[in-house]
C-alpha cells in the first residue's frame, strides 16, 4: 500500500500544480474582477440625465441577467455547454480555456453578490463624508468603502475560493488532465478505487487547508483598525 | 457667499422645507435652531448637495445650481470644494489613521505632497488640542476627540464655509465643551460656519446670526442679539419649552 502511495504521489502532485491551481488561481483572479465590476455597477445608481439614464440601466439590466443565468443553473451543465455545446455555433475553446472561462463566469457571479453585500453594508456616511471632501466615485470607492468592504467579503469569498478548488474536479469531465482525471486513471490500472480517491481527497483537503490558514492572516490584516472583534464575549 | 433662493424639498409624505430663501454672509457664524424634524439638517445638506431639494437655487459665490435641473459632476464638484462637512456621527474612516484622515483629501483632491499635507494635519491637530494623536485609529478615542478631529478633516480642505450638522449632539456635556471651545475658536478667527445645533448657550455665545426653523420654514432670520432679547411671541415659547428654568 504504501508502495502504492509513493508512486501515485508525484503524479497526482503534479497534475496538483499543473492544472487545479492554476485553474483555481485563474479562475478567481479573474472572477474576482469580473464580481467587482458587476457589484459596482448593480449598485452605482442610475445618472440623473437622460441618455445616460438609459445606458446605465441597460448595462445594469445585462449583468443582472448573468449573474441570474450562472446561479441558476448548474456548474457542470455550464462547463458542458461552453465546452462541447458552443463548437455547435462554430466556437471552440481549447478545454483548459473553456475551463477558465466557466469557473471564471460562475466565480464572478457569486462572489458580485458578496462583494454587493460587503459595499452595502458599508455605511452611506462614509460615501457622504468622502463625497464633501471633494472625492469623486471611483475615488471613495477605491479608498474608503473597498477597503472597509474586504474585511466583510474576506470570510464568504474564502468560501468560493475553497469551493471552486474542488470544482476545479469538474473539469475532469472535460478532458482536462487535473488531479481528479490522474486519480482516475491510476485507480484504472491499480484497481484500488479506495486508496487512491482517498488520497486525492487528502490532497485537496491539505491545499484547502492552506487557504484557510490564509485567509486568517487576510483577516487579521484587514481587520487591525478594529479595536476588538465584534461578538460575545 | 451663500444665498439660498425658493428652495422646497417634499419626502414622501413630509413638505421638508417650503420655498425658503436665505443668505448666509461670510466671515460670520450663522446658527440654525428649531425643533426636531424643522427641515434644518435637510437645508444643511442641501448646500452641500448631498440632498437634492426639488425647487429652487443655490448661489455660492460665482456658481448657480438650479436644482429643478440635473447637476453636472463638475458643479457638484466645484461647490463641494467651496464647503467642509462636519456630522453629527463624525463619520471618520475608520480604516485610516487619524493623520491619513485629515490628510486624505487634500492628497486625493487637491493633490497636495505627503510632506505638506502632513504638515498642515499637524497644525491642525495642535489647533484642536489633539497633537499627539496622528498615529491612532478613530475607535482608539473618545467621541469628543473624534468630532474634533473630523473638523479638522473639514478645515484641511481650506473650505470657504465649515457647515456643522448637530455637531455635539452624540456627545456628554464635557466632551461637548471640547468641541465647542475649538467652534468658539473658530468664529473669533472669522471662519465662515453654518451650524444646526440645539445648544442655546453655544447659539447665544458663538453666533452673529441666528435663523429659527419650524415645519419647514425660516420663522426667524436676523442678528443672534434681537433673537435672544427681543424674542418674537413663538420664538420665546420655544426658548421656553427647552428651558429648565
Amino acid at each position: 500500500m504504501l508502495q502504492t502511495i509513493t508512486s501515485s504521489l508525484p503524479e497526482l502532485f503534479k497534475a496538483g500544480f499543473m492544472y487545479t491551481i492554476p485553474l483555481a488561481l485563474i479562475s478567481f483572479a479573474i472572477g474576482l474582477l469580473l464580481a467587482i465590476v458587476t457589484a459596482v455597477i448593480k449598485l452605482i445608481p442610475k445618472p440623473e440625465q437622460p441618455a445616460a439614464k438609459l445606458g446605465w440601466g441597460i448595462l445594469q439590466a445585462i449583468f443582472g441577467f448573468y449573474v441570474w443565468l450562472f446561479r441558476s443553473t448548474p456548474l457542470l451543465v455550464q462547463l458542458f455547454i461552453i465546452f462541447f455545446g458552443l463548437p455547435n455555433l462554430g466556437i471552440q475553446f481549447p478545454a483548459f480555456l473553456a475551463a477558465i472561462i466557466t469557473f471564471s463566469l460562475n466565480t464572478g457571479a457569486y462572489a458580485s453578490e458578496t462583494i454587493r453585500g460587503a459595499i452595502s453594508s458599508v455605511p452611506q456616511d462614509q460615501w457622504e463624508a468622502a463625497y464633501t471632501l471633494g472625492m469623486k466615485t471611483p475615488q471613495v470607492l477605491a479608498r474608503i468603502v473597498f477597503p472597509q468592504a474586504m474585511r466583510i467579503a474576506i470570510p464568504p469569498l474564502s468560501n468560493s475560493f475553497i469551493g471552486l478548488v474542488k470544482d476545479t474536479s469538474l473539469a475532469s469531465s472535460i478532458t482536462i488532465l487535473e488531479m481528479f482525471t490522474v486519480s482516475q486513471q491510476i485507480t484504472a490500472k491499480n484497481y484500488q478505487p479506495l486508496l487512491m480517491y482517498t488520497i486525492v481527497a487528502a490532497i485537496y483537503a491539505i491545499f484547502c487547508s492552506v487557504l484557510t490558514y490564509l485567509q486568517h492572516r487576510l483577516e487579521k490584516r484587514t481587520s487591525k483598525y478594529i479595536a476588538k472583534e465584534g461578538g460575545m464575549n | 457667499m451663500i444665498k439660498l433662493e425658493h428652495i422646497d424639498k417634499t419626502y414622501a409624505d413630509h413638505h421638508a422645507l417650503k420655498d425658503v430663501s436665505l443668505t448666509f454672509p461670510e466671515h460670520e457664524t450663522t446658527v440654525i435652531i428649531g425643533p426636531s424634524g424643522s427641515g434644518k439638517s435637510t437645508l444643511l445638506r442641501a448646500i452641500n448637495l448631498l440632498e437634492k431639494p426639488e425647487m429652487g437655487q443655490l448661489h455660492f459665490d460665482d456658481l448657480t445650481v438650479d436644482f429643478s435641473h440635473p447637476i453636472t459632476n463638475k458643479l457638484r464638484f466645484a461647490i463641494r470644494r467651496k464647503s467642509g462637512m462636519v456630522f453629527q456621527n463624525w463619520n471618520l474612516f475608520p480604516h485610516l489613521t487619524v493623520l491619513e484622515n485629515i490628510t486624505e483629501g487634500p492628497r486625493v483632491v487637491l493633490k497636495q505632497s505627503k510632506a505638506v499635507a502632513n504638515q498642515r494635519a499637524a497644525e491642525l491637530l495642535a489647533l484642536v488640542g489633539l497633537p499627539d494623536t496622528g498615529q491612532r485609529y478613530p475607535n482608539q478615542l473618545s467621541g469628543g476627540q473624534q468630532q474634533r478631529i473630523s473638523i479638522c478633516r473639514a478645515l484641511a480642505m481650506n473650505p470657504e464655509y465649515l457647515l456643522l450638522d448637530e455637531p455635539t449632539s452624540a456627545l456628554d456635556p464635557e466632551l461637548e465643551a471640547q468641541v465647542l471651545r475649538v467652534l468658539k475658536d473658530l468664529a473669533q478667527n472669522k471662519q465662515s460656519m453654518i451650524v444646526v445645533t440645539h445648544n442655546m448657550e453655544f447659539a447665544e455665545l458663538v453666533a452673529d446670526r441666528i435663523v429659527f426653523f419650524e415645519a419647514g420654514e425660516a420663522i426667524y432670520d436676523g442678528p443672534s442679539k434681537a433673537f435672544f432679547e427681543h424674542p418674537t411671541a413663538r420664538v420665546q415659547e420655544f426658548l421656553n419649552a427647552i428651558s429648565l428654568k
